[in-house]
């Protein structure tokens, strides 16, 4: 069973990671969490962006947020990515391809056309 | 919306925004019956906004002029022949004692009733999303009782962990899928 020791412990290991935390993230994920997103499947596509971005142990080059309606509620979920003040707007999102986004963007820094609000056949 | 668990992640986020600090998620669950409990300490709304946050076509927000989340909730109860309903104080009418609770039963042996989903993925996302705010939750049913409590994981976090790191987050997780695999239901 999980105990509240087994969370000290976790605490105790990341003492030496919180002064990592600090400044860095130069990408922003950011997912559209409002009624019109998570009716769409957004909850899902979230995760998968959390955990990939871990897995592949990104999380000093890149942070998840969650947000509000992005207005374009017939897209959902919808996943913004920023870089700088450069914006890269995927739409139509599912679990897979925010793990393929993970891969290419996020890691490999190739922008995944296909999957993006003006490369997408709606 | 398929699941309940995602209308209480919709409807839960409205009390985060209201500035709640701490957010309650409350299911109880008889043999055929399920009351569902969201509630919050935030600004409130006077009677008037109560009366008309049912309604899709209202909403605080300036961007645009429909607010689904509530109204969705409240038809996935009714549908069910269940009720629904808002109590609300706000902070100008009792400075210590605010915020809004929403309050929907539903009858779980009706044709049209939501499977509840799963409630773990809307916990861990509610935390996610607001790691500076404190949430209550608790799934009781027969043979069954699941529960968290953020409190409780703060004071032994302290302040340097925030509760959104992942490991944090994965722990929840697995503390509450083992709460909910060790019951009965």
């Amino acid at each position: 069973m999980k105990s509240l020791a087994e969370l000290a412990a976790i605490k105790e290991r990341m003492k030496d990671k919180v002064v990592l935390r600090e400044g860095t993230g130069d990408i922003r994920i950011v997912v559209g969490m409002a009624t019109c997103g998570i009716a769409a499947g957004a909850r899902p596509v979230l995760n998968a962006f959390v955990e990939e971005i871990n897995n592949e142990g990104l999380s000093g080059k890149a942070t998840v947020t969650q947000t509000g309606c992005i207005g374009i509620c017939q897209y959902e979920p919808v996943a913004e990515v920023f870089e700088g003040d450069k914006k890269t707007t995927y739409v139509k999102l599912t679990p897979d391809k925010a793990k393929e986004i993970v891969a290419k963007h996020i890691k490999g820094g190739q922008v995944v056309g296909e999957y993006t609000i003006g490369g997408t056949d709606i | 919306m398929k699941e309940l668990s995602l209308n209480v992640l919709d409807v839960a986020e409205n009390g985060i925004k209201a500035g709640a600090t701490l957010v309650t998620v409350t299911l109880l669950e008889t043999e055929t019956g399920l009351t569902l409990t969201i509630g919050d300490n935030g600004c409130g709304m006077s009677e008037e906004v109560v009366q008309r946050v049912i309604d899709p076509f209202y909403t605080t927000r300036t961007t645009r002029k429909v607010g689904m989340g509530v109204p969705l909730l409240k038809l996935a109860a009714e549908q069910t022949s269940g009720s629904f309903a808002i109590a609300s104080r706000t902070a100008e009418a009792d400075p210590v004692d605010h915020g809004t609770t929403v309050t929907a039963t539903f009858d779980k042996t009706h044709l049209d009733f939501t499977p509840i989903g799963d409630m773990v993925s809307t916990m861990t996302t509610l935390i996610m999303g607001s790691p500076h705010i404190d949430f209550l939750f608790l799934h009781e049913a027969p043979q069954r009782e699941v529960s968290l409590d953020t409190r409780q994981l703060r004071e032994v976090l302290g302040e340097d962990v925030p509760l959104d790191s992942y490991e944090v987050i994965k722990w929840i997780e697995e503390y509450l899928n083992e709460q909910y695999a060790s019951s009965v239901s």
